[in-house]
């Protein structure tokens, strides 16, 4: 249970050591430097594989490689970086082969800015690859949570045999907190009986994504749903923030959701009660908690460092039952508490 | 009477080929597969296969396959390499695959020397999309996107990928090939070989240019074809070994 002060990338790579990463594949991009830099430093000396790709695209492909021979495997970009590996990304879910994705979001569109952001978040749970496809994907708000996810997803990736993405914005990336690595998380290293690493005396294996017969495709595709709909019945993760007697409620994550939370202190002394609804998995969303949710609330205010992707995602939950307003700051600028605190006010005059 | 006397090799499947008539593509899978029997490797070997006409050949090679995104074999390679260095990796990639989209990819595995073997087939032509051009497509040569022939104003000379990737250090051995007589077809067999020893001993990187044909996109016969790639696909990309670091030191 000791407890040391780290920098959110090192954090980052720390956990994934700690997850059993056998091989790290990526490409550097501001802000996750920090996250190769560390693991070219000691992966090698443990007897891991550190490589640096000539591309995002080469890296993901790598993973893919790597993977589909058996082993645990960590890819780190962002933004602009995680848009060159949706390719990779829907060839790695179409093959059901798992991998680790962290993605330290900077702002777009295109080259777009070097700061924290939220702008991608239909990148992440909407997919930029193509075809019926999805990744687990988290975005935890401090960096114990990055640390537990991160230390986690390397056994869902295995379980579900598909790729998890673990998003966090560029201030978590670059910020440093104190974080204890030793948490009680216990590894499942399941057997691999698909990985191409040679017959050794066995039946052939081939990994692959594609099915030329369109029945042979469905029942694929099928075969995918039925995984996508376990993860949405198990790994919905949500922190539900001063609900009770709250009369609204902001949902938010990551670095928004701890805005959000100082918000709602500085509401509170003005009289108004307002709770948080935390997803912390952003695929699948958690819809569940949206059904929880008290019969007096007067409506929800999305918050958001994007112009507003999560909403649709609050719109299908809340599925018109209540209002649903947005609040939010997008190119990079990191919203200030008074201004949720003033969106909320706003919605609160609106609606009497 | 009845000894046998020749056999399908096992480092094939009983899986029909999808492959033309007169396209060399089956002869090449034939090397390497007897190469890799006779080897005794088809239970340590990853093949990597491509996009292209030979989209489908993890069915025909006896071992573990892996099917890799369009021009991407060589980082998938790396990583099954990097992971698995007592695995022999090899490469299956046609020339729109290695030489245009996936360019990078190989130049950069060359250059870090992965102890990787890739089997290159040049055709000079996109067969499995149906005969557009090439990088690699001969000046003059009519394809369904170069209607009036290439030309050097449009679309450059025809890349030389063995010259190019012989300028890279850690390239260990590269050699331009051709299965277009029985000698020939020998001879490939036995660069094959070699490829894969080279591979064994940790040398490094290892590239075997086949040049090769496609009479269905050509618009020749597969005698024909033969013929065309024996004399103009020759005549501009000459046979021979481009790097041998035994032959160098």
């Amino acid at each position: 249970m000791k407890k040391i002060l780290l920098k959110g990338n090192e954090a980052i790579a720390l956990a994934a050591l700690k997850g059993g990463v056998d091989a790290f594949f990526g490409y550097p991009i501001t802000p996750q430097n920090e996250v190769p830099e560390y693991l070219s430093k000691y992966m090698k000396d443990a007897g891991k594989v550190f490589l640096q790709a000539e591309s995002e695209v080469a890296a993901i492909n790598m993973v893919y490689g790597a993977s589909a021979s058996g082993k645990r495997v960590l890819t780190s970009s962002s933004s602009p970086g995680i848009a060159l590996k949706q390719e990779g990304i829907t060839y790695l879910a179409g093959a059901e082969l798992p991998c680790v994705i962290i993605n330290v979001m900077r702002a777009g569109p295109g080259l777009g800015g070097i700061q924290p952001s939220q702008a991608d978040y239909y990148q992440i749970t909407r997919g930029g690859g193509n075809g019926d496809y999805h990744v687990l994907a988290y975005a935890p708000e401090n960096l114990q949570e990055t640390v537990n996810i991160i230390k986690a997803s390397f056994d869902k990736a295995d379980y579900y045999r598909n790729p998890v993405m673990i998003a966090v914005d560029g201030l978590i990336g670059q910020m440093m907190e104190s974080v204890d690595l030793d948490s009680d998380i216990e590894l499942k290293m399941i057997e691999k009986p698909w990985a191409a690493s040679g017959k050794n005396g066995g039946n052939k294996r081939i990994i692959t994504s594609l099915y030329l017969d369109p029945y042979e495709l469905e029942r694929h595709n099928l075969h995918l749903q039925e995984k996508y709909t376990e993860m949405k019945n198990n790994e919905q993760q949500v922190e539900l923030i001063n609900i009770d007697n709250a009369e609204f409620v902001i949902v938010a994550y990551g670095t928004m959701a701890r805005i959000c939370r100082s918000a709602i202190l500085m509401l509170k002394e003005e009289g108004i009660h307002v709770g948080i609804i935390r997803p912390i998995s952003i695929w699948p969303f958690p819809t569940k908690a949206f059904t929880t949710i008290d019969a007096r609330l007067k409506g929800y205010l999305v918050c958001e460092m994007s112009h507003g992707q999560m909403i649709d995602d609050i719109n299908l939950s809340v599925n018109g039952r209540k209002p649903v307003e947005f609040f939010g700051r997008a190119g990079g600028v990191i919203p200030e508490p008074i201004e949720v605190v003033d969106a909320i006010k706003k919605m609160k005059e609106s609606l009497i | 009477m009845n000894d046998i006397i020749y056999q399908k090799t096992k480092g094939l499947t009983n899986q029909a080929m999808s492959y033309c008539p007169g396209c060399t593509h089956g002869i090449i899978h034939k090397l390497v597969a007897e190469v890799l029997e006779e080897m005794n490797l088809l239970n340590h070997t990853v093949g990597i296969a491509s996009v292209g006409c030979s989209v489908m050949s993890y069915y025909y090679f006896d071992c573990d396959m892996i099917q890799a995104s369009h021009g991407r074999a060589c980082a998938v390679a790396t990583g099954v390499k990097r992971t698995h260095p007592n695995n022999i990796v090899f490469t299956y990639q046609g020339d729109g695959d290695l030489a245009s989209i996936g360019i990078a990819e190989t130049i950069h595995a060359a250059n870090r020397g992965e102890n990787i073997t890739v089997i290159f087939i040049n055709n000079g032509i996109y067969g499995m999309t149906g005969g557009q051009m090439a990088p690699t497509t001969l000046l003059g040569k009519k394809t369904t996107t170069s209607p009036y022939g290439r030309n050097i104003e449009d679309h450059g000379m025809p890349i030389k990928i063995a010259e190019m990737f012989a300028t890279i250090p850690k390239v260990a051995y590269l050699e331009r090939l051709s299965v277009g007589t029985p000698q020939k077809v020998k001879k490939a067999k036995k660069s094959i070989e070699k490829a894969i020893r080279y591979q064994q001993e940790g040398k490094g990187f290892t590239m075997l240019e086949f040049l090769s044909t496609c009479p269905v996109n050509w618009g020749l016969t597969p005698i024909e074809a033969i013929k065309y790639a024996e004399k103009e696909m020759t005549e501009y990309y000459p046979l021979g070994v481009f790097k041998d670091v035994d032959q160098d030191a």
